[in-house]
This record gives C-alpha cells, sequence and structure tokens, in this order.
C-alpha cells in the first residue's frame, strides 16, 4: 500500500517524459529505479516489498533479476547407516547469490532464448551452482537440486518468476518481496530492456541494513563482545531475581 | 506481534516467545532442570539457528535459574557447600568438555556423538529414575512404618578428604562430588546443555541426597554453568541473542516461580516419577527422531569464507 503510493508518486516525477517522449526516446531508451534504495531492518521487521518502476522507450519486454550478495555455502546429506540417519556427504558452493528473484513482463521463454538466459544469468535454473570440488554429474546436480530446494523453501530464493506490470506500453513496476530474514548487505537489481534484436540493461542498488536498536545491539555484541556477555548475564540474574521479588509478594 | 530478532537474524512471535519461556520455566521451578535440554530443539523447531538457539538458552537458564533458586532458598532448600563443591568439579569438567567438543568437531561427526549422548543417558537415566521411584512408592505404600536404614556403607565411605554436608545430612568424601561434577561438566559441554537433568539424578541415586535439597543445589551450581557458557559463546561465537535471552525470560521467570511452588507442594517421590516420565519420553523422542526418515535428507551450512 505504502509502496503502492510511492509507485504513483514516481509515475508523477516520469510524467514530464511522457509528455516529450521525443526528449527521452533521445537519451534513455531504460530508466530504472526503486523505492526503496536503502531497506532498514529495525525491531519490527517481517519483511517488505522493494517496488522496482521506471520507464521504457518502445517495444520489448522487461525483465529484472535481483541478486543479493554472495556467500558459499555447503550442503550435507543424510544417510542411513544401521538404521541411524547420519550426515554422509557433503558438497560445498562457491559464490552462491544469498537471494535470488526474477520478474518479467511476459513468461521467461517467450521473451528470451535459452542462450540468452544463459548469458544473462536469468532464472534459477541458469545460476551458475558449481560444487567447489568435482564430483560426479549426478550427484552434482542432486546437491545443486537441493540446494535451490532448501533456498526456495526458505523464502531466499523466488518459487516462480513475479510479474512486471507494463504501463500504456511506456511505465513498468514490479514487487519485490523481501522476506525477514533477508540476508543484509549490497543487492544488485539488473532492469533489462529485452527487445527482438538487442539487450538494454540498467542496474540499480540495494542495500539492506540492520538500523536502529537493533543494530547497535548488534555492533555491540561483536565490538564489545565481552561487555555484551556480562551485559547478558547481569540482565538474566537481575530479571531472576526481580521475578522473585515480585512473586513472594503474591 | 513480530520481533525482529538482531542476532539470529529473523523475526518471530513474541507471544509464542513468552509461551515457550513459560512452558520451559514451569519444568524448571518444579524439577530444578535448567531447561535448556527443552528449550534448544523447541528454539531450532521454530526457526532459530542451531548456534544462535544454544548459546541463547544458556543465558535464558541464568535468569529462571536465579529465579527459581531464591524461591528455594526461601524455604532452605539449598545446600551451598554441595553445591559449591560440585561447581568446582563442574568447572574443571566443561572446560575438559569444550576441548573434546573442538577434537569430536576436527573428526566431523559431532552431531551424531550429541544426539547418541542424549538418547543413551536420556533413555537410561529415566528408566532408572523411573523404576527407582517406583518401587519406592510401593515399598511406602506396603511396609509404611518400617524402620529404613539412611544409607549402606561401600567402598565409597573410605574414601578420604571426609566433609560434612549439613543441609544434605551427609558426611562423605569431597571427592565424589567432585568427580560427579568433573563428570556432568565434560558431558554439558559436549551436548551444550548445563547438565541439571543428569546432576539431579546423580545426586539422589549417587550421592543420596534429599530430592527437596537436589532441586535447589542443583539450581544454584546450574546459574554458574550457564553463566560461564553465556559469556563464552558472547565472546567466541557472538552467539547469544539478549532480546530473544529477554523474551523467553519474561515468561521463563514467571514460569520457574510457578513451578517452584507446584514442586514444594507434590510429594518428593511423584515429583521424581514427573520428572523420570520427562527425561525418558525426550529420550525416546530423540532416538525416533535419529531412526525416522527425514523429509528433507539435506541441509544448508554457511561455509567459511563468506564476506
Amino acid at each position: 500500500m505504502k509502496a503502492a503510493r510511492r509507485g504513483f508518486a514516481a509515475g508523477l516525477w516520469l510524467l514530464p517524459m511522457l509528455l516529450h517522449p521525443a526528449d527521452a526516446r533521445a537519451d534513455v531508451p531504460l530508466i530504472a529505479d526503486s523505492s526503496q534504495p536503502l531497506v532498514k531492518i529495525s525491531a519490527g521487521f517481517v519483511g517488505t516489498d522493494v517496488l522496482v518502476f521506471g520507464a521504457k522507450e518502445g517495444p520489448g519486454d522487461v525483465v529484472i533479476v535481483v541478486r543479493g550478495p554472495v556467500a558459499d555455502y555447503g550442503v550435507r546429506r543424510k544417510q542411513r547407516v544401521a538404521g541411524v540417519w547420519l550426515n554422509a556427504d557433503r558438497v560445498d558452493f562457491q559464490g552462491v547469490p544469498s537471494f535470488y528473484a526474477v520478474a518479467s513482463s511476459r513468461p521467461l521463454d517467450k521473451v528470451m532464448t535459452s542462450a540468452a538466459r544463459s548469458r544473462e544469468g536469468v532464472g534459477i535454473d541458469q545460476l551458475k551452482l558449481v560444487p567447489a570440488e568435482p564430483v560426479d554429474a549426478a550427484e552434482a546436480e542432486a546437491f545443486t537440486a537441493a540446494l535451490i530446494r532448501i533456498k526456495q523453501n526458505t523464502g531466499l530464493f523466488g518459487h516462480e518468476v513475479e510479474p512486471v506490470r507494463v504501463l500504456a506500453d511506456r511505465l513498468f513496476r514490479a514487487e519485490i518481496h523481501l522476506p525477514s530474514n533477508v540476508p543484509t548487505g549490497k543487492y544488485d537489481v539488473e532492469v533489462m530492456l529485452v527487445r527482438s534484436d538487442d539487450l538494454i540493461a540498467q542496474t540499480v542498488y540495494l542495500e539492506v541494513n540492520k538500523s536502529g536498536f537493533g543494530a547497535d545491539v548488534y555492533d555491540f555484541a561483536h565490538k564489545q563482545s565481552a561487555a555484551y556477555g556480562l551485559i547478558a548475564i547481569f540482565g538474566a540474574l537481575l530479571a531472576g531475581w526481580a521475578a522473585h521479588l515480585v512473586f513472594r509478594k503474591i | 506481534m513480530q520481533i525482529y530478532l538482531p542476532i539470529a537474524e529473523i523475526s518471530l512471535n513474541v507471544i509464542l516467545l513468552l509461551s515457550i519461556g513459560a512452558a520451559v520455566g514451569l519444568l524448571s521451578g518444579m524439577f530444578g532442570v535448567g531447561g535448556g535440554f527443552l528449550l534448544t530443539p523447541i528454539l531450532i523447531f521454530i526457526g532459530v539457528p542451531p548456534p544462535i538457539a544454544v548459546a541463547t538458552q544458556a543465558n535464558q537458564v541464568v535468569g529462571s535459574s536465579v529465579s527459581g533458586l531464591l524461591a528455594h532458598w526461601s524455604k532452605d532448600n539449598v545446600d551451598f557447600k554441595m553445591g559449591s563443591v560440585l561447581l568446582a568439579g563442574g568447572f574443571i569438567g566443561s572446560t575438559v568438555g569444550v576441548v573434546l567438543f573442538g577434537i569430536l568437531k576436527r573428526i566431523g561427526q559431532i552431531d551424531l556423538v550429541i544426539n547418541l549422548a542424549y538418547v543413551l543417558l536420556l533413555t537410561s537415566v529415566g528408566a532408572l529414575m523411573l523404576f527407582e521411584s517406583l518401587r519406592a512408592i510401593l515399598r511406602m505404600r506396603w511396609r509404611a512404618g518400617m524402620p529404613r536404614k539412611l544409607h549402606q556403607h561401600t567402598w565409597v565411605h573410605g574414601l578420604p578428604l571426609k566433609m560434612r554436608f549439613r543441609r544434605s545430612r551427609l558426611y562423605i568424601s569431597a571427592l565424589l562430588p567432585l568427580a560427579l561434577g568433573f563428570l556432568i561438566g565434560v558431558l554439558a559441554a559436549i551436548m551444550g546443555v548445563g547438565g541439571a537433568f543428569l546432576m539431579v539424578p546423580a545426586m539422589i541415586y549417587l550421592l543420596g541426597m534429599p530430592t527437596r535439597i537436589v532441586v535447589g543445589t542443583s539450581l544454584f551450581q546450574t546459574i554458574f554453568v550457564t553463566a560461564n557458557v553465556t559469556f563464552l559463546q558472547a565472546v567466541q561465537n557472538h552467539t547469544v541473542d539478549v532480546f530473544l535471552a529477554f523474551l523467553l525470560l519474561v515468561g521463563g521467570v514467571v514460569g520457574a516461580q510457578v513451578g517452584g511452588r507446584i514442586g514444594a507442594r507434590l510429594p518428593a517421590e511423584q515429583l521424581r516419577v514427573l520428572l523420570a516420565l520427562l527425561v525418558l519420553l525426550l529420550g525416546v523422542s530423540l532416538a525416533l527422531e535419529l531412526v525416522r526418515t527425514p523429509t528433507e535428507i539435506y541441509s544448508l551450512t554457511p561455509a567459511g569464507g563468506a564476506p
């Protein structure tokens, strides 16, 4: 709702360009921005929708890819040994985007060829997830599928392609949902205008940060960890004592 | 109502956290166990990352143990001398345990060792306690009024360094509680819990302490063990979430007070049966968990070197 209002405001801001299409055409075939260049995670954070919007010149589809900061992951597989399930094999993956979502104005396979999707890294099936150490093909496939499945189930990889809505073949907008467990760091939002013969891309940056009291606590816990530990202990001692005082009177 | 936990990096429901704290606190006050062995799996189940769950429950248990201890202290049900000796052993034991933990982790399969340790200890301790206390109840019903021997003399009573523990009505070698504290300290460090659920039955059956005194005394030493764990985790791993701990505590201290009152009213033998059942139940469910085919056999861990 809030995002929608911002989207409307953004539309107004783009109005001069609509009124003077000739000027716009000369300079920028694609212009994009996001409603929240800085996503702040504070105490009440339950996830948020970031609105990615903009204007395009002429025909063509809009495809948006959001990638979170890369991280390394280990995927473990349990195996039954003597009746008991225990962690057996492990495959490591490096440089995996910690968050990944795609939005498109039309079904992806109608917009881009698989070669183009592979080149631009559009779609979960096009993520370059390669085991850090070589394993045989079937194993690599199983572990890669598991990595994607777990990421999707925790809401950090999109289950499906989100819609990009296009107004008057000119303005476009898409909402990208960032869940409450969204990793902090720098996000790339790649906005692509895909036409039959070429592709124009613009990258919008997005920063996800902790803010407010929670961020201060996080910083304190990492920088002054001994003091933080002592405060945690004395806080607990005080709380226990206070509870006793309260209950003694009842 | 959701709250974002800055260290755990997830949002959770405030009411849910308060209720979990209260339920675990109730058991803690009743039985003198810290409740970490219950709290850790529950927190992991609702989505708290395991390292955060282990460290934060320690912080929560500090508070609920203080609250429980004070309730027992006001009824003079704490043997501080016994608690201190157990604690001395516990500190040495947990230091050795932390080293062992590191070795097991390097070999791999620390998860399995922890799980098997839980299953073996919980089921054997639970079964033993259940059997013993049921027998004691039956014996009391059948032969009420028969004079009972206070305790039996064995080789244990020939050990040096004899000490008088007035509140526990014991005159035994200090080496005994020291060794007990050490052993449980080792196990507690490996399993990432305070270890009271092992300490309580050991104090009853191995040392022969009266059940009523055991609960308060166990809480006394649990405070120090969990405070130590909280500090080490905060400094080494930055895994203590004070927001999460505080919410669990608010529920927990209230629960512990109520639990302490219920515990003081229940007959000691019945209290033992209940604790035995709880411990046994947990052991069996963990054993089933190990054998049951998991819905997802793959799991994701952050690997080192992440920016």
